[in-house]
């Protein structure tokens, strides 16, 4: 090769290496601050461990809290706070739940890759995004359209195939798909639909955060037994015990 | 000059109706907790103007008509205009401490909103500097405008929704500026006075109406229910108590089951939701006469009562959409009392949804009460088998704005008392309350009841109570006598049946609960081992949130707040900690110290150009201290006799306004005197204005220390009376009290007009300062104190203010003589 062509070579190597690196920089906003939001999150919930009966949350949970792309799921005007460990509004009254309250649930809800599982109230479908990354699949209902269309749209855009979304009414659930291993029930419900028991398996687990929007006050699980008995158990996300001194 | 005084009550009593619609309008839009932070900012504008006018008094004050023509007219136009900018502002007070852009939005809120105040605030302190030689006579037409303006917005809000009501009250600032410019010299000026009139006759027409409809936040019940498809808004109706919307949805119904067993498969029918200010729903749940539709009623912890009784006599606190009395019906109650305060839900269930309801309110069995649930409960001599107070948290309406905390008269220590002593013997009190985490309002409820039963003598109140809980809702039922034998069965039956946690029962073993609504601790039935047992204060004090039992002189059953959790809450905000917190007292507390910080910029700006300005004498400090003493204390005085009365006149609007027009009706006539008794003490003293001032406020501070020890007693006596009886010995009580408090501060006013006019304005912009902290700063007190210790506080700176009265620059008499 003559001087001229390899230096025209070396040239437009460079360049490339340093495009490559422009491309490479504008990910990094937000992966580096969805690695800040995992560790607090990790933080948050050693400081919780009693609380929530262990010392971290499930390894494989924090590591699909660390790739699923959060910002994608919350509207333009709020991606500068995406990875922060706040609520956010996503219209219709209501809101993306704060990440690590979204990592509790998921890690109580103990589901595997073998599992099924049912959410009513899609919201912004990063809940369903998250179950999808290691379930076999996610069914979920959601009863303003809006939502439900924008949130199936976006979880197809992607590559979450084992999703489903539909439109509806959630209290009878869905009927053609259960059993379900797990189920999450993020939309308020005035009170636990029977029909919604009756679709969990015996040895599930029924997540429902209760509280308001923008406040979560304690996380309902519901567990039934493999005689298809329920018991509620009422966990408070946060380390707190109400009597000063012990007791 | 007459023509100024009622232009002056004109924009007075515009500015106090204007304070209680925006009260109104924004507990609509947002929560009544920020209703009140947002109120109090906004009158800040009082004092802000007051400053305003210290500053340019020389260049205002001979320009008096026209500024107050300008001002009253920018009042007129401020008050729908501003309302229907402040609704354009995208604030969500739910995301405060999460976003910090919220807290811009705050401020444009509050700048928005207090230009009318501000505009009016003009006007007034205007006046009064202008006319200092008849300060007491423009003071007396100033407080009998606030107190027609009181009166007259309860009476605007019985007929027009209230989005429609600013226009109308603009119409005041319209005319008050026509009286003034009739008043010139000169034809054009009187035709403009005309002119001016007339546009403000004609304003609400022309002003658009479908502006002002406050923007229910995205977050509040209402909003939510009508997202679903099909739903909508089938009735509504207004009135001073609130804004009632009656919602169908037909696709995705309510299903509204408090605390629905789990066990139970049967479904809610149909059901109408009633939102009464945008939340807060009540259903009426269809009846077709078919009772194995309402099978789900029999799975509520609420139903708990029925299984014990057969066939009870049953009052209904807190009737609603008809739910509790549907279920005593259905369980065959004798004979139902159902008692609701607000009297357009009567009629919307029993009339305009008569058909849809089952006719429930119309059944021979029901009786209806359209009254305040403690009123009633003190005034009925009926014995009842089964008192039912479902969900039910009474908010009492606040006159003059400002509270971040409701007051309850249902859950004290003597309306539990109350409501035990019109327990038939065998009879059960059942209170169901929605379950927090960890428990709060249920262990307070249970220590109040203890409380309660040891006042009326009884040796062993654990005998006669039990604690029930479902995922969320607990019902604690006392009953008049021992639970026997059958009673704990059925009570053992009726909760395994439901897969109900039994978190009290005289006999409780340990293991026997928390088994099916597992707590991560049994925090409730430890909880109520501790207060039935001796260490109960020790408990209390050791619990993180304040449970100590509500009174009646300290009704605040929903404050929980300690100081102490506030750390430990805030370290855990990203654990999802801030839930925990209460936010009643946290607003009360900021909204005080925003009001602090803004006074005290709005008093100190004008004295540091007032020193340097004025000759010697002027005692810039003797001045504040007097003032911000008695601005404290007028409204001390008013709301905690508003609270006292509220139970005695048995309703809290009528009672709010009873209470603040007597006092402002007395106080002006008060200060129309202050000026002839003044001259009348002149040959006793050296001024005859610090005489009266003094004698004044020896007879508040005597007068008032009387209420406080024989109204309780006085009120016990008259337990029977009625509604007319009860006004009158109301203003009679109040008469003596403010026609002395209408003195002291037109006199001091008058004081200065004689020797530092200049000071006029800057007075009233301590008062008007002073008079939003004195409504924090009130409730503060009274969830600290009670109520009781906020008359004394009052008594004590009426005192305050006469000892500094002497000191206030005044006109030597003897160099008078001289000259």
């Amino acid at each position: 090769m003559s001087r001229k062509s390899t230096g025209a070579f070396l040239v437009i190597l460079l360049l490339s290496m340093a495009a490559g690196g422009v491309v490479g920089a504008a990910d990094d906003p937000y992966d580096a601050a969805r690695a800040k939001m995992v560790r607090e999150i990790e933080d948050d919930a050693r400081r919780t461990s009693e609380r929530i009966g262990k010392t971290a949350l499930d390894p494989r949970v924090m590591e699909i809290m660390a790739r699923v792309p959060r910002h994608e799921f919350v509207p333009a005007a709020e991606r500068t706070y995406a990875y922060e460990n706040r609520p956010l509004p996503i219209g219709y009254g209501q809101t993306i739940s704060q990440p690590y309250i979204v990592a509790v649930m998921t890690d109580l809800l103990e589901v595997g890759s073998e599992s099924t599982v049912l959410e009513v109230g899609t919201g912004s479908g990063y809940q369903a995004a998250i179950l999808a990354e290691y379930v076999r699949s996610v069914y979920s209902i959601e009863i303003i359209e809006e939502l439900a269309e924008s949130a199936a749209e976006r979880l197809k855009r992607l590559g979450y195939d084992n999703v489903r979304v539909r439109t509806g009414d959630g209290y009878h659930g869905w009927k053609e798909h259960a059993p379900f291993d797990g189920i999450v029930v993020t939309a308020a419900a005035g009170h636990i639909p029977p029909p919604l028991l009756d679709q969990l398996k015996p040895g599930g687990r029924m997540i429902i955060p209760v509280g308001g929007p923008f406040f979560v006050q304690q996380l309902m699980l519901v567990e039934k037994d493999e005689q298809g008995k329920t018991r509620t158990r009422q966990i408070l996300p946060v380390a707190f015990v109400p009597l000063t001194g012990g007791h | 000059m007459i023509a100024v005084g009622l232009a002056v009550s004109l924009i007075s009593m515009a500015l106090l109706g204007h304070e209680i619609l925006l009260m109104r309008l924004l507990s609509i839009a947002q929560w009544h907790h920020f209703a009140g932070m947002i109120i109090s900012l906004a009158l800040l504008g009082l004092g802000a103007a007051g400053t305003f006018n210290t500053l340019f008094q020389k260049w205002l004050i001979p320009r008096f008509h026209r500024v107050f023509c300008l001002n009253a007219l920018l009042f007129g136009l401020a008050l729908p205009a501003t309302v229907g900018a402040a609704r354009l502002v995208p604030l969500n007070p739910l995301e405060i401490l999460w976003d910090p852009r919220q807290w811009l939005y705050l401020l444009q809120t509050y700048l928005i909103l207090l230009l009318p105040f501000f505009f009016g605030g003009n006007c007034l302190s205007l006046a009064l500097a202008r006319f200092k030689e008849n300060i007491h006579r423009i003071y007396f037409f100033d407080l009998l405008g606030a107190g027609a303006g009181a009166l007259g917005i309860v009476v605007l809000l019985f007929v027009l929704p209230p989005w429609e009501c600013p226009p109308i009250l603009s119409m005041a600032g319209f005319a008050a500026a026509g009286l003034v410019l009739l008043n010139e010299r000169g034809r054009r000026c009187r035709m403009a006075g005309i002119f001016t009139i007339l546009c403000g006759a004609v304003f609400p027409l022309i002003w658009p109406q479908g502006g002002a409809f406050p923007n229910v936040s995205p977050y509040k019940g209402l909003s939510a229910a009508l997202l679903a498809p099909g739903a909508r808004i089938v009735a509504e109706r207004t009135s001073p108590l609130g804004w009632l919307a009656v919602v169908e949805s037909p696709v995705i119904p309510f299903r509204h089951a408090p605390g629905m067993s789990l066990q139970c498969t049967a479904e809610p029918p149909a059901q109408l939701g009633i939102f009464v200010d945008g939340d807060s729903m009540s259903p009426i749940t269809r009846f077709d006469g078919d009772l194995s539709s309402l099978a789900f009623l029999d799975c509520l912890t609420s139903a708990l009562p029925f299984h014990l009784l057969k066939n009870p006599r049953v009052l209904v606190l807190g009737a609603g959409g008809g739910m509790d009395v549907l279920t005593a019906k259905v369980n065959g109650a004798g004979t139902v009392d159902a008692v609701e305060l607000d009297a357009n839900v009567i009629s919307l269930v029993g009339d305009t949804f008569g058909e849809y309801s089952g006719r429930l309110y119309g059944d021979e069995k029901v009786r209806l009460h359209a009254a305040e649930a403690r009123s009633f409960l003190s005034r009925t001599d009926t014995t009842f088998d089964l008192i039912q107070v479902s969900l039910l948290d009474s908010f009492t309406a606040s006159a003059t704005g400002g509270h971040a905390l409701s007051e309850s008269y249902l859950y004290t220590v003597e309306a539990l008392t109350d409501a035990y002593r019109r327990l038939a013997p065998g009879g059960c009190l059942a209170v169901t309350r929605w379950l927090k985490v960890p428990p709060r309002d249920s262990l307070k409820l249970f220590a109040t009841a203890v409380r309660a039963l040891d006042r009326s003598g009884v040796a062993s109140p654990q005998g006669q109570m039990a604690l029930i809980r479902s995922w969320s809702t607990t019902t604690l039922l006392v009953k008049k006598g021992e639970l026997s034998g059958k009673d704990l069965e059925r009570i053992r039956d009726f909760c395994a049946e439901r897969a109900f946690d039994i978190d009290f029962r005289p006999g409780l073993e340990p293991g026997e609960t928390n088994r099916f609504n597992v707590l991560d601790e049994p925090y409730l039935s430890e909880g109520a081992q501790a207060l039935i047992g001796e260490r109960r204060e020790e408990f209390m004090e050791r619990y993180k949130f304040a449970i100590e039992p509500a009174t009646d002189d300290r009704p605040y059953f929903l404050h929980f707040f300690k100081w102490r959790t506030l750390p430990e809450i805030l370290s855990a905000r990203g654990r999802g900690g801030l839930p925990l917190m209460e936010w009643g007292y946290p607003v009360l507390v900021m909204t005080l110290i925003q009001a602090v910080a803004l006074s005290l910029a709005l008093i100190l700006v004008p004295l540091f150009f007032l020193e340097r300005e004025r000759s010697a004498g002027m005692n810039g400090g003797r001045i504040a201290v007097y003032f911000s003493a008695l601005g404290l204390a007028f409204l001390f005085m008013e709301m905690a006799f508003i609270q006292k009365l509220i139970l005695f006149l048995g309703h809290p609007i009528y009672a709010a306004s009873v209470v603040v027009t007597g006092f402002l009706v007395f106080a002006g006539l008060g200060s129309r005197c202050a000026a002839v008794l003044s001259r009348a003490m002149t040959p006793y003293g050296p001024n005859g204005n610090v005489l009266t001032i003094l004698a004044a406020a020896a007879v508040i501070v005597i007068v008032s220390i009387l209420y406080v020890i024989f109204i309780p007693g006085l009120f016990g006596r008259l337990a029977s009376a009625g509604d007319p009886v009860r006004i009158v010995v109301s203003l009679v009580l109040i008469a003596p009290l403010a026609f002395p408090m209408g003195m002291p501060f037109p006199l001091g006013l008058k004081m200065l007009g004689e020797s530092q006019p200049a000071c006029i304005p800057w007075a009233w912009a301590i008062n008007g300062c002073t008079s939003v902290l004195a409504t924090l700063l009130a409730s503060l007190l009274a969830i600290h104190l009670g109520f009781s210790a906020v008359v004394i506080f009052a008594a004590a700176l009426y005192g305050v203010a006469a000892l500094s009265a002497p000191g206030l620059p005044h006109r030597n008499p003897a160099a008078n003589m001289r000259e």
